[in-house]
Order: C-alpha cells, then structure tokens, then sequence
C-alpha cells in the first residue's frame, strides 16, 4: 500500500505553480521525510494530501487508493499543520475533547497518560503553553487518533533542540508502538538522518529523488582524488555533484549498485544522507531518480 | 516492498460510519458560547430598557385609555400629549434597535469562519475525520437558529412595547421602515441574514475586522434598500385623491395635480401667495406674517382653487402580508448564503 500516491499532480496559485508534475508514491511503513529549499513546494504537497488544497491538475490518493480530503481519507490520516495551530483560548483538555468529538477513533487513555508524561498541564490554554508543549499537544492530538498515516509539515521549525528531540521521540515511539506511517516535511537535515528511512527531495515544484534511505546511500558515494584529474574521471561515471577543495576533487557520484572500479589514484567514500541531500539541493539541474524508481509508475505492483 | 505491519483495524473501511452529528453539538457550543452569550446579553440590555420604558408608558397610556367619549377633541388632545410625550423617544429607542441584527451579524457571524482562517486553525478543524462541509453546516446552523428564535422572541417584546403609541394614533403606523423591522417574522429574518452575510463574508475575506465591517456595511446597504425602495412595491400602493387619507397608513408620496397635468411646488406656491403659504413640501405648508387668521387648511384652499391631492400609501392592513414577504425572501436569502459559504468552504484551497 502506498501512503500517498501523487501523479501528474500540480497546483498553481495565480499563474505560479507550486508544485508540478509531481509524480511519486510513497509506501506504507515509512518515515518518509520530504526535504528541499523554501517555495519548493513542500506545504503545497501535504496540503494537497491531506485535501486541504485541490489540486489545479493530476490526482493524489492516499492509504491505498482513497482520494484526498475524501471522509474515508480523513479518517485515517492526522495532519499536524506548520506551528501546530491550535484553538488559543481552549485549555489542554478542552483541545482533547475537541478532537475525541471530531473523530470517528479517539484514544483519551493514551492522550492523557501522554500529556502527562510530558508534563503538559491539562487546566492551562493551549495559548498559553510553551512552543514544545503546543507542538507536543498538537502531536498528541493527532496521534491520538490512532491514524495510519501521521503527516507533520515543519513539525521542527519552531522548536528548540531539546523541544526537537522530545517531539521526535514521541513520533518515533509511535511508530514502533503501532505501526503508523509518518510522512513529516523539514529542512533540519541533521535531524532527518536519525529518523528518516524513506526521501523525497523536492526541487522547483518538482521531484527531485526519492527512495529508501538505504538503497540511496548505498548507490550514491564520494570519489576523492586529485582535481586534475576530476573531468576525465568524471567522464565515466555520473556524477552529482563536484567539489574541489585545493588539490582535491571530491565527486559525489551515482553509481548503480554495483561496485564499480575505484580509479587509480581515487579513494571512495560511502556518503551521509545530509551529504546526499546536500549535493542534490546544489544541483537541482542534476535532477535524476535514483533508487528504486517508485516515481513513475503510476501503479506499483504492489498496491494491495 | 518491505511493509511494517500496520495494526489490524477491524471494519475500519467496510460501512465506514460519519461521525455522529451530536458530537458537533458540544464543538460548536464550546466554541460559540462566547458569542451566544453576547447575543444573548444583547438582548437582554434592549429587553431591561423597553421592559423599564415600556411600563412607564403603559402607566401614562392608561388616562389615553380610560378617556371617554372616545374620539372626543379632549381625547385627542389627551392622546396628542401622550404622543407628544413619549414619541420621541420611542423613535430614538427603535432607531438603536435597527442596528441589532448588523452587530449579530458581526459578531456572531463574521467570525465563524474569518477567525478560523486568519488564525490558521482551520487546518487543524478541516482535517478531522468530521469533514469540513459537515463540519462548517453543524456550526453555523445551530448558530444560526440561534440567533434568529432570540431575536423572534425579542421583536414580541418590541410589540408589546409599542402598542401604546399605536393606541393613541400614532401617524407612522406598523408599517413605517423604523417599526416594520423589528415586528413580526421581519426582526428574526433580517438577524438571520445579518449572520449568514457575516459567515459568508467571513469565508471570503478571511480576516475578522474586515469581515466584519464588510457584513455591517452590506447589511445596512441592503436593509436601507429594503427599507426605502424595495418594500413598498411588495403589493402596488393605493392612490388616493382624498385629502383625508385613511390613518394611520404608510405615506409613501404625495403629488399635486391641477386639470390632469401634475402641478409643480411652484405652481401651488403662485396659487397660495395671496394669503402668503409657502408650501415646502406637497404636504407641509409654511404660513407667513400675512396669512390670515381665517384661512383654515391650507390644502382645503388649494382643493377650491381647482388642484387635486394625490397621496400614493400602503395600508395598515398590509402589514401582514408585509411581513410574510418579506421574511420569506430573507429566509431565501440567507439560505442560500449559508449554502453558498458552505460550498466555499467544501472547494477552497487553501
């Protein structure tokens, strides 16, 4: 099953397209981070999956077929929205209440046992609550839910390094306790890599790459070797992205899971996924699908 | 594909049940008890004052009342000084009162929709597994209900607060525009298009002080509309050539004709300079320094010197039917306001 299924998906707002010709498909059982520079379209993708925009053309399905901001689609998907809004004057338990009497599934057990761990007070507005606290409310909300299907937009982006760090563990537990699919929009790369198994970059509206994090890093690597020797080397082999530094040249090159030769001379790297996405942000023209080629066919085999 | 095992969810998919619309009852009370508390203290405050004010008319009206024989000129003159009295302020107290249904619509309205927007929270409230078309219908609804029944009840108050001046003969009649709008079905339906103006203006422009001056001014446009040009063509109007005009009626116009050719202000004032009238409108007359003691009615003097008195009105009798049209076309209208903001919110990207 994929999570979310876009294709041929764009959205214009006056005469700028957001995003366009988005092809991709995301499968379940994922934390699938969505990375790439401001106004590469990024929000306009999530608010297109989870039917708070309608696409200007193409389609996007999520949980297996069913079409976005459909009752069916809803109901499974809990979507916390950049800076967590929340109803500023209702208190902690008011939002619970809200969102238990919103919802076909609310797990009120789970939701308090959880603000209390994190010591949110339940009495206090969610307006006045710190930033960490409103983002771990709105998390908690969400999650509580029981959605398949958690979509976070810049869940990060407000937050403090600590703050950070609670509020991904709380996703990660949820993921490991019950399975859910998380498909969360950031550009905290150094954060992503801890959490990440799955990456779409989005480039100009568009994507860029997108696959499982393994099989990214293990068909992308760093060539390091003399720079006078970067352009025959680079001849060879399809490189992402060059950089010198002196002497050196170091190539971050794509390579197609096979080991192919080292050239003499040349050492190679495995390379990190902030390295990764690095080269591919610098060079969006490079734009290239690597990895197991989900984007593009419109009905992998394996929707059930 | 590798796929994590999702918890099975038993009959998630299969006769996939909506959220009940109950479980909106309580969202929507917690969310709008605010404004509704608002309306309703609105209302109380104009209760209190024409509950105190109408009391001590009634007081006074009870020597109108009592009066005998009635229609006697010391009856009238009675009546006369009671209206002399309290009519003033009567007008002033229903001229506040126009403004009821625009601050509803403004404050009770406007935001449904506006402060959702502007605060961003609607990206929370329109992803919930309620749906955001039902979602948007379970608010205003009830709401809406709300404040039109709050203010059916007050405009029975407004009744009986100004039966007294009806009583003593008071010209204007039910159907003056200051008095028709706050009687009948007509206050509870003008409410009610008030609020659906406010929501859909709120779905429109998406802030809430500019939604909300945006339905006061649309609100007023229309109801200065209604009120000055559009109600009086509800049924044709009587045309009269009676200098006694049945009483009290709607005066809509009155013209002077003189041989069958319309006679201009002019005209009559040539006609009346030798007993030195002015005539500043067809019906209102200005007598000078030389008219004389004896001259009498003014209009009488013009009738013998060959005019005619043309009097265009709607009688009392029509207040009903009146009312009737136009609480229906409100109604219409607000429906069709509130389908509209919900079909907004159903296709609005946001």
């Amino acid at each position: 099953m994929n999570v979310i299924e876009a294709s041929g998906l764009g959205k214009r707002y006056g005469s700028t397209w957001a995003l366009r010709e988005c092809t991709l498909a995301i499968p379940a059982g994922h934390v699938a981070a969505l990375v790439g520079p401001n106004g590469a379209g990024k929000t306009t993708l999530l608010n297109l999956a989870v039917g708070l925009a309608a696409p200007t053309a193409g389609s996007v399905t999520v949980l297996g077929g069913r079409p976005a901001g459909s009752p069916a689609a809803l109901d499974g998907i809990a979507f916390v929205a950049q800076d967590a809004p929340l109803y500023k004057n209702l208190s902690a338990a008011d939002m619970l209440h809200l969102t238990r009497n919103l919802n076909r599934r609310f797990d009120q057990r789970y939701a308090q046992a959880r603000l209390g761990e994190l010591g949110v007070p339940l009495k206090q507005k969610a307006g006045q609550l710190s930033g960490g606290q409103q983002a771990q409310l709105a998390l908690t909300l969400a999650l509580a839910r029981r959605p398949r299907l958690l979509v976070l937009d810049e869940p990060m982006a407000m937050l403090d390094p600590l703050a950070r760090h609670d509020f991904m563990a709380t996703v990660m537990a949820a993921v490991a306790g019950d399975g859910v699919s998380v498909v969360l929009s950031s550009h905290v790369l150094a954060e992503l890599e801890r959490v990440a198994d799955y990456l779409i970059l989005l480039s100009r509206g568009s994507v860029q790459v997108a696959g499982e994090v393994d099989d990214l890093l293990a068909c992308h690597r760093v060539l390091t070797g003399p720079a006078a020797e970067a352009a025959r080397c680079a001849e060879r082999l399809c490189v992402v992205h060059a950089r010198r530094g002196g002497a050196q040249a170091h190539l971050l090159v794509r390579t197609n899971g096979t080991t192919d030769p080292v050239p003499s001379r040349w050492e190679a790297h495995p390379v990190s996924l902030e390295e990764l996405t690095l080269a591919y942000l610098r060079e969006p023209g490079a734009a290239a699908l690597p990895g197991p080629a989900r984007a593009g066919d419109a009905k992998p085999a394996e929707v059930n | 594909m590798t796929t994590l095992t999702v918890p099975a969810q038993p009959g998630q998919d299969e006769g996939l049940r909506p959220v009940p619309w109950r479980a909106m009852a309580w969202v929507t009370w917690r969310q709008h008890r605010l404004a509704l508390f608002g309306v309703a203290a609105l209302f109380g405050v104009a209760a209190v004052y024409l509950l105190i004010a109408g009391l001590q008319m009634r007081h006074a009206y009870a020597a109108v009342a009592a009066c005998r024989p009635a229609g006697s000129a010391i009856c009238r003159q009675v009546a006369g000084n009671f209206l002399g009295t309290y009519a003033p302020g009567v007008g002033y107290a229903l001229g506040l009162l126009q403004v009821i249904p625009a601050l509803i619509g403004a404050f009770a309205g406007a935001p449904v929709l506006a402060r959702e927007l502007e605060t961003g929270t609607f990206r929370y409230a329109w992803t919930q597994g309620f749906g955001r078309a039902r979602w948007t219908v379970a608010k205003l609804a009830p709401l809406a209900v709300a404040v039109a029944v709050t203010a059916g009840a007050f405009s029975v108050l407004v009744s009986w607060y100004i039966n007294p001046i009806f009583g003593a003969g008071d010209n204007n009649g039910p159907l003056y525009p200051t008095i028709f709008d706050l009687r009948g079905v007509a206050l509870a339906a003008w409410t009610l298009a008030a609020f659906a103006i406010g929501a859909l203006a709120g779905i429109l422009i998406r802030r809430v002080i500019p939604a909300m001056f945006a339905t006061f001014a649309v609100w007023a446009g229309l109801a200065f509309a209604t009120g000055w040009f559009l109600r009086r063509h509800y049924e044709a109007p009587l045309i009269t050539t009676s200098p006694n005009v049945p009483h009290p009626a709607w005066m809509i116009s009155q013209s002077w004709t003189r041989g069958g050719q319309p006679a201009s202000l002019s005209m009559i004032n040539q006609t009346l300079r030798p007993v030195d009238v002015q005539a500043v409108t067809p019906g209102l007359f200005q007598p000078g320094p030389a008219t004389p003691a004896n001259l009498g009615d003014p209009v009488q003097y013009l009738i013998q010197h060959g005019y005619t008195l043309l009097t265009t009105y709607q009688p009392d009798s029509r207040f009903w039917p009146f009312q009737w049209i136009e609480g229906s076309w409100l109604l219409a209208l607000s429906l069709l306001l509130i389908a509209a903001t919900v079909w907004l919110v159903r296709r609005r990207a946001a």
